[in-house]
């Protein structure tokens, strides 16, 4: 059955008629239009299609639209503020952290999140902070290095 | 230059592939200064087309443009697919032309406006393409200087270019363009020359390093992958699977599936997919779908496929052979004999494999995620007789390939869906279909006996592939009396893989190189040698040795004192296609769990020119890392035609906290000519790996993935 369901998205009020039981990832895709969350493995595992939802990075293939009534998403076209880029995504572009470029929304959006809940986060917790999430060119040690920049550049440059 | 053969017009038999007259080819490309080039040399024999397949082109299958607005573009079928190669080229180019690289525009992988390539694999793009590209921008250059030339009333030589603009010193006054000479212009020629080694010392683009051209795309969500794509009216498409490989559709019953509001069946022969503008919905509808199969009984499993390769009957293809091993192995004072197991891998590119197909009148465009994009033209033109020229394929941004995405299974399926409803229709492979429908890296069997005499020099080499091919086999070893045997599917027999196989990064290399290194290095412990020295004491290959040298050094290597020496370090060498490897490795492993850790890595690589350092040097660290799945986690388990691993939860790719301390050195070698780099660094890690567990421990694994649970079970025999 449908609903109207409401929601920030983008720091948008964003309102929709809609089956609420869709996942998100695919009402962010099909309804919406926003293609940079991307479809990996549609069982929360890659982390490709990872959002921020009130400031938590979620996997939204596994969450349905209805969950996310009158809740904050961010999907990464809402990251960068006033046409400049987020720390992460300059630190992204800066360290070349990406190949084929497909899992790299999913890969930001996770970092993003991390550095919310602990601006003063470690090597370490960056690397079992991004533990889940899969990339199969291998750019992992630029991911770390691109993440461990963004990190300092946003406590200040310490 | 001056050997350079040119025509001044395009012939019909040339521009007829394309089906389009000169005149044509201008309305749609427009003005300016254009050279066709091939991406072989001229002289080297023409490969020959498999039956019903285009054959690489005798006149071009590349051109070079330079616009009126003085924009130089490079039109290839290449396509990119995260290696790189959208800056390597241009730079390239840039080096060539003397013009900024923003100037340059690279057009890949449309079929409309590139000619035909049969597609990008194999580390060519670089190797191959790269060279011929560089002497069709020599000639566009050579062109550009003519016609400045006649405008200055000076001899060309008197001329100098600097960033795209050409002047006379004596009359610095004076200046063109290179949009300038090249406006109003139609100028077409033919590049036909063999390239020569070039003096590489004054290089300003090739040689640097350079970052991606397609980050700011890629990190704001702004790249569109072909399942981003949307047209008007368009419908996803959920298609109805057997649960095994071997299913054939006898009965299907879709009434419930309809009832669904919005959702359409379609069917055609054995395809039927569900329909729906909402791919979640389609999805659901898909589960409504009573279907019925027969099935083969297959009776091969993933643990019993490598004994069915050995019983099988198959061809034997002496594939490199000298001297005479029966002799040489009379020499020998000690013989060892070595079997190795390799699994099917899945590609696991985070992008499944993803089309959209439209027709619109009589013409059929299809976007998809494919390393080759002719290819795919060709296939749907014959399936749907319609004329090439009416048939597009275009490859936008490209999740990932490996060798994976080059059979276009799914864009088929898009296109015959949309010509059964109508509409444009977008195919996106579910993780689950990806890994049954995705073609595998090949399973084989290696079987090598081999011996040494007393002084430790190699006598006798007998190399037997099984179903797996011989990429990586190469002798590169002092080897007076070898012979290398492949082994493969005879005529008439049923097929062995059960599963499909195609090219994995490096097809097969990876499981020849794990062969050879560990074989030799079982020789270099029979010898009671330190294992780097016995393979510097072995090798023949220069470069090959200087590689192992390099990587000796970065590493920081001290010989051991005894091999197994307990310090868990690990050397292998390889070759792939031209480009040589050395790698050392220091792991760790937990003799309770039989878990590996790897601690570090050194490589070092001889590509011959490198052309973007910075670029090679992360493929490198890519093949590094990916490798580590291979050697760890991965492999397809199978049964009754039906393959058990489905998604990311049973087959573990390498995780952020897997990755070692990776050291890499690219040898300088700027006098030789570009090998490329996207794949050879993946060859040796297995190798270097078994080897490195092997001094740990003292065991020997002979089965990929190397497990805790294989690697205890070995410890547990050594």
């Amino acid at each position: 059955m449908e609903e109207t369901i409401s929601f920030q998205l983008n720091g948008k009020q964003t309102e929709l008629k809609i089956d609420p039981t869709q996942t998100l990832l695919w009402v962010l895709r099909n309804n919406l239009g926003f293609t940079g969350t991307k479809y990996g493995c549609g069982i929360g595992f890659c982390g490709s299609c990872i959002v921020l939802i009130d400031n938590e990075p979620v996997r939204s293939c596994s969450v349905t639209v209805g969950e996310v009534k009158g809740k904050s998403v961010v999907t990464i076209e809402g990251l960068s503020k006033n046409g400049e880029l987020h720390p992460v995504q300059k630190a992204f572009v800066e360290h070349d952290a990406l190949q084929c470029g497909f899992c790299t929304p999913g890969m930001i959006m996770n970092a993003a999140g991390l550095l919310i809940k602990n601006p003063s986060i470690t090597r370490d917790e960056i690397i079992s902070g991004m533990e889940d999430n899969l990339c199969r060119c291998g750019a992992h040690v630029h991911i770390i290095d691109a993440v461990e920049s963004a990190a300092k550049e946003m406590k200040g440059g310490k | 230059m001056k050997n350079n053969k040119t025509k001044t017009q395009v012939s019909k038999k040339n521009s007829g592939r394309r089906g389009m007259e000169r005149r044509d080819f201008f309305k749609l490309v427009g003005g300016g200064v254009v050279i066709f080039f091939l991406p072989r040399c001229a002289g080297d024999p023409v490969p020959v087309a498999e039956p019903g397949k285009r054959s690489l082109p005798k006149d071009y299958n590349a051109f070079l443009k330079i616009d009126e607005d003085g924009t130089v573009s490079c039109f290839t079928g290449k396509i990119e697919q995260g290696q790189g190669i959208n800056m390597a080229l241009v730079q390239m180019m840039a080096e060539e032309l003397n013009v900024p690289m923003e100037k340059i525009k690279m057009v890949m992988g449309d079929t409309e406006l590139c000619p035909w390539d049969g597609g990008t694999w194999g580390s060519l793009t670089v190797r191959q393409f790269g060279p011929n590209m560089r002497r069709a921008a020599a000639e566009a250059r050579g062109v550009l200087l003519e016609l400045a030339s006649n405008k200055l009333k000076v001899p060309a030589s008197q001329l100098v270019v600097n960033d795209g603009v050409i002047s006379d010193p004596n009359n610095p006054g004076k200046t063109f363009t290179y949009g300038q000479l090249a406006k109003g212009k139609k100028i077409d020629k033919y590049l036909d020359v063999k390239p020569e080694p070039e003096n590489y010392t004054k290089y300003t683009f090739v040689g640097k390093s350079f970052k991606r051209p397609d980050a700011g795309a890629k990190v704001t969500g702004k790249a569109k992958f072909t399942g981003d794509m949307r047209l008007p009216g368009m419908v996803y498409a959920r298609i109805v699977r057997p649960k095994s490989l071997s299913g054939k559709l006898t009965s299907v019953d879709y009434s419930e599936a309809e009832k669904i509001e919005g959702v359409k069946v379609v069917r055609d022969g054995e395809l039927v997919a569900v329909l729906h503008e909402n791919l979640v919905v389609a999805g659901r509808a898909l589960e409504k779908i009573k279907a019925d199969y027969s099935y083969d009984e297959i009776g091969v499993d993933n643990k019993t496929i490598f004994e069915s390769m050995l019983k099988a009957d198959s061809t034997a293809n002496v594939e490199e052979s000298a001297g005479d091993n029966e002799a040489g192995f009379k020499l020998c004072d000690k013989v060892i004999e070595t079997e190795i197991h390799d699994p099917f891998l899945a590609h696991a590119f985070i992008e499944t494999h993803s089309a959209l197909a439209s027709f619109e009148g009589e013409k059929l465009t299809v976007w998809a995620s494919s390393q080759t994009p002719y290819p795919l033209q060709d296939a749907l033109a014959s399936h749907f007789s319609m004329p090439l020229n009416k048939v597009r394929v275009i490859v936008p941004f490209v999740g990932g390939g490996f060798g994976g995405k080059s059979k276009n299974q799914q864009a088929m399926e898009a296109a015959r869906i949309a010509k059964a409803c109508g509409k444009p229709v977008m195919v996106i492979w579910t993780r689950e279909e990806e890994f049954m429908y995705d073609n595998f890296h090949t399973a084989g069997v290696l079987k090598i006996k081999s011996g040494i005499d007393k002084s430790g020099l190699i006598k006798a080499w007998d190399y037997h592939s099984y179903f797996c091919g011989t990429r990586g086999a190469e002798i590169i070893y002092d080897m007076p009396n070898h012979s290398i045997t492949s082994h493969g599917h005879k005529e008439g027999t049923p097929r062995v893989h059960i599963l499909d196989t195609g090219p994995w990064r490096a097809p097969n290399n990876n499981t020849n190189t794990l062969g050879r290194e560990l074989q030799i290095d079982r020789l270099a412990a029979a010898a009671k040698m330190d294992p780097v020295e016995f393979r510097l004491k072995n090798l023949k290959d220069q470069r090959v040795i200087d590689t192992l040298k390099a990587a000796v050094e970065l590493f920081g290597y001290v010989p051991a004192k005894k091999y197994p020496s307990g310090r868990g370090i690990g050397v292998a060498v390889g070759t792939d296609v031209g480009t040589m490897v050395a790698e050392i490795a220091e792991i760790e492993v937990d003799m309770k769990t039989g878990k590996v850790k790897v601690i570090r890595i050194a490589c070092a690589q001889d590509m011959g020119l490198c052309v973007n350092p910075h670029g090679a040097t992360m493929q490198m660290e890519g093949c590094l890392t990916m490798a580590l799945g291979y050697t760890f986690t991965e492999e397809i388990r199978f049964e009754g035609g039906n393959v058990i691993d489905r998604n990311y939860d049973t087959y573990e790719l390498p995780r952020f906290s897997w990755v070692p301390k990776m050291e890499t050195i690219i040898l300088d070698r700027p006098d030789q000519p570009p090998h490329g780099g996207g794949e050879p660094a993946i060859i040796a890690v297995g190798a270097v790996i078994c080897n490195a567990i092997f001094d740990a421990t003292g065991a020997r694994l002979y089965q990929m993935p190397f497990t805790p649970e294989r690697v205890l079970e070995a410890m547990k025999k050594a």
